[in-house]
């Protein structure tokens, strides 16, 4: 992975680009991220409940795959899914992923 | 029929034929002047006022859409916005096809209500999660579902 590559995952996205954190269909939190790094702030933030609608029907991966075009992270997120946690043990397992990645990713930019 | 401060004044007949097109708009005028006791050009000469002041909005049909095979689910949805953008983020969702409604209400907090349709749950979210939440000033949005509709009719006058 080349340094551009990398700070092309990391860039910041326009509004229709943001991930928007809703708890079941139609029901949105107000939070949303617009970057890799706000939405390993976001993990921290949200309702498990939340993070459990997203997991289970593959937004996350389809996100990080389509939008910020990382495949290695979406790899990553279906390896967790594989595990099928709940509440705040995905919650943790989420954010660990997803923060690894943007450490990896910064130390690449750097 | 009197214009009076922009609101118009309507006779006993101008009610009568609103009640009468109301119930059935299929039937023809000779057919509501009979029922009525007037000529049918004195029904069509009301209608043609009425509608130029705008008191009949359109005219149209109420469609079975299960009948046709188009099944489909409906949604209210409310939106919280932040008040300096409310009236924008209602403009927007009137635009939408997917939206059939859109009303403002002011309670606690400025709320935007809207009747929305779609294909099914999968359609429905894309819509509210792509088109919805990215516009400004939307703060958050509760929606809810349809299972059973109970009763739908629009507001029927009454003879005067």
């Amino acid at each position: 992975m080349t340094p551009s590559s990398s700070a092309r995952i990391l860039r910041t996205l326009s509004r229709k680009n943001a991930f928007y954190f809703f708890t079941s269909v139609g029901n949105y939190t107000g939070q949303s991220a617009m970057s890799l790094e706000e939405f390993a702030n976001k993990i921290r933030e949200v309702e498990t409940t939340s993070l459990e609608f997203h997991l289970y029907r593959g937004d996350f991966e389809k996100w990080t795959d389509e939008v910020l075009e990382d495949n290695i992270l979406t790899e990553r997120i279906s390896a967790v899914k594989l595990l099928e946690p709940i509440g705040n043990s995905l919650r943790d397992q989420l954010y660990f992923t997803v923060s690894k990645r943007l450490e990896e990713l910064k130390t690449l930019n750097s | 029929m009197k214009l009076k401060n922009q609101e118009v004044s309507l006779d006993t007949l101008d009610w009568q034929i609103l009640h009468a097109i109301q119930e059935n708009s299929k039937q023809t005028y000779s057919e509501v002047g009979r029922q009525l006791g007037v000529a049918h050009s004195t029904v069509y000469d009301r209608i043609r006022k009425m509608e130029k002041n705008g008191i009949i909005k359109k005219w149209t049909v109420d469609i079975n859409l299960e009948k046709i095979g188009m099944n489909h689910i409906t949604a209210r949805m409310t939106v919280y916005t932040d008040p300096k953008e409310s009236e924008n983020v209602a403009k927007k969702l009137s635009e939408a096809k997917e939206v059939l409604e859109v009303s403002m209400s002011l309670s606690e907090e400025l709320l935007i209500i809207a009747k929305v349709i779609a294909r099914n749950q999968d359609e429905l979210h894309s819509f509210i999660a792509k088109k919805v939440a990215p516009l400004q000033g939307v703060l958050r949005i509760r929606t809810s579902i349809v299972t059973k509709k109970i009763k739908e009719e629009r507001f029927m006058i009454e003879k005067k």
